[in-house]
């Protein structure tokens, strides 16, 4: 590991560590109880940091697919697994704290409303991308296969994203820019604010566990190619 | 109440599962690596 990447990475986790504990304070003390929702209009703060860093993870896979399908390339090949993987966690945890959220809000564990069908459909291709790159064969043939659910997965997230607003559902809430003329919902300024540091705090964490994924993705290529090495000498 | 308990303890278990996992990714390759290590100087 390089001097700079080192000091990348305990960069990351000294700047996570407080911001991880400082976002739980905001949440839980400093930001207000919804006068509607009560306690349970917490949840939204984790759950949308989650669903922002679910799309970034999957925007991330998109561009080095498009990048691997035109020439494929180890390090493209590997930043995309890791993205992918952690694209499907924070989507999990974003589809579970969605139903709690439907559960306390709208007596409700799971309905198909546009955001919650197209954020399943999401997070079964990246599933299928992760399956798929555990196939048996050339790491070539695979980065590209997995290219193309990549960049299909990818198409969808602006599809997830916008989906509230084409279809206009009054069932999940539009927290910026309702309407035709985009200036309903907002929250107050408090609640903001949490939103936007929990969204800060969970993208940090992402940058660090992407890090430490490809570090580990790395090593296991070093490993596979000192074997296949090995294997040669002691064939010949 | 109750809801709000059940969404943070999900989120830090799956957090903390990956994180687990990575972790135990990084110890059996670090392993790997001593045992391939010792291979090459016995050659």
């Amino acid at each position: 590991m390089s001097k700079v990447s080192g000091i990348i990475d305990k960069l990351l986790f000294f700047t996570l560590v407080p911001s991880f504990f400082l976002a739980l304070w905001l949440v839980f003390i400093w930001s207000p109880v919804e006068r509607v929702m009560g306690a349970p209009q917490k949840i939204f703060y984790f759950h949308v940091g989650c669903a922002w860093v679910a799309f970034l993870a999957f925007i991330i896979v998109g561009y080095y697919s498009v990048r691997n399908l035109i020439k494929p390339n180890m390090n493209h090949h590997i930043a995309a697994g890791i993205s992918a993987e952690i694209g499907v966690i924070f989507t999990t945890v974003t589809l579970l704290s969605g139903m709690i959220w439907g559960k306390s809000s709208w007596n409700t564990w799971w309905t198909w409303e546009p955001r919650l069908a197209t954020t399943l459909i999401l997070w079964f291709i990246y599933v299928a991308y992760l399956f798929v790159r555990k196939m048996e064969g050339s790491w070539e043939n695979i980065a590209r296969l997995s290219a193309v659910f990549g960049i299909i997965g990818c198409i969808n997230v602006p599809i997830v994203f916008m989906a509230i607003r084409w279809w206009n559902t009054k069932l999940h809430p539009v927290v910026f820019g309702e309407g035709k003329d985009q200036s309903g919902g907002g929250i107050a300024p408090e609640m903001l604010l949490t939103l936007l540091f929990s969204i800060f705090t969970i993208t940090v964490l992402y940058a660090f566990l992407m890090r430490k994924g490809i570090e580990i993705e790395k090593m296991r290529d070093t490993v596979r190619r000192a074997k296949n090495r090995a294997i040669s000498r002691l064939a010949s | 109440m109750t809801y709000l308990f059940m969404t943070y303890t999900i989120i830090w278990a799956l957090i903390s599962g990956y994180v687990l996992i990575l972790g135990k990714r990084q110890k059996q390759l670090q392993k790997e690596i001593k045992l391939l290590e010792e291979w090459n100087t016995e050659q």
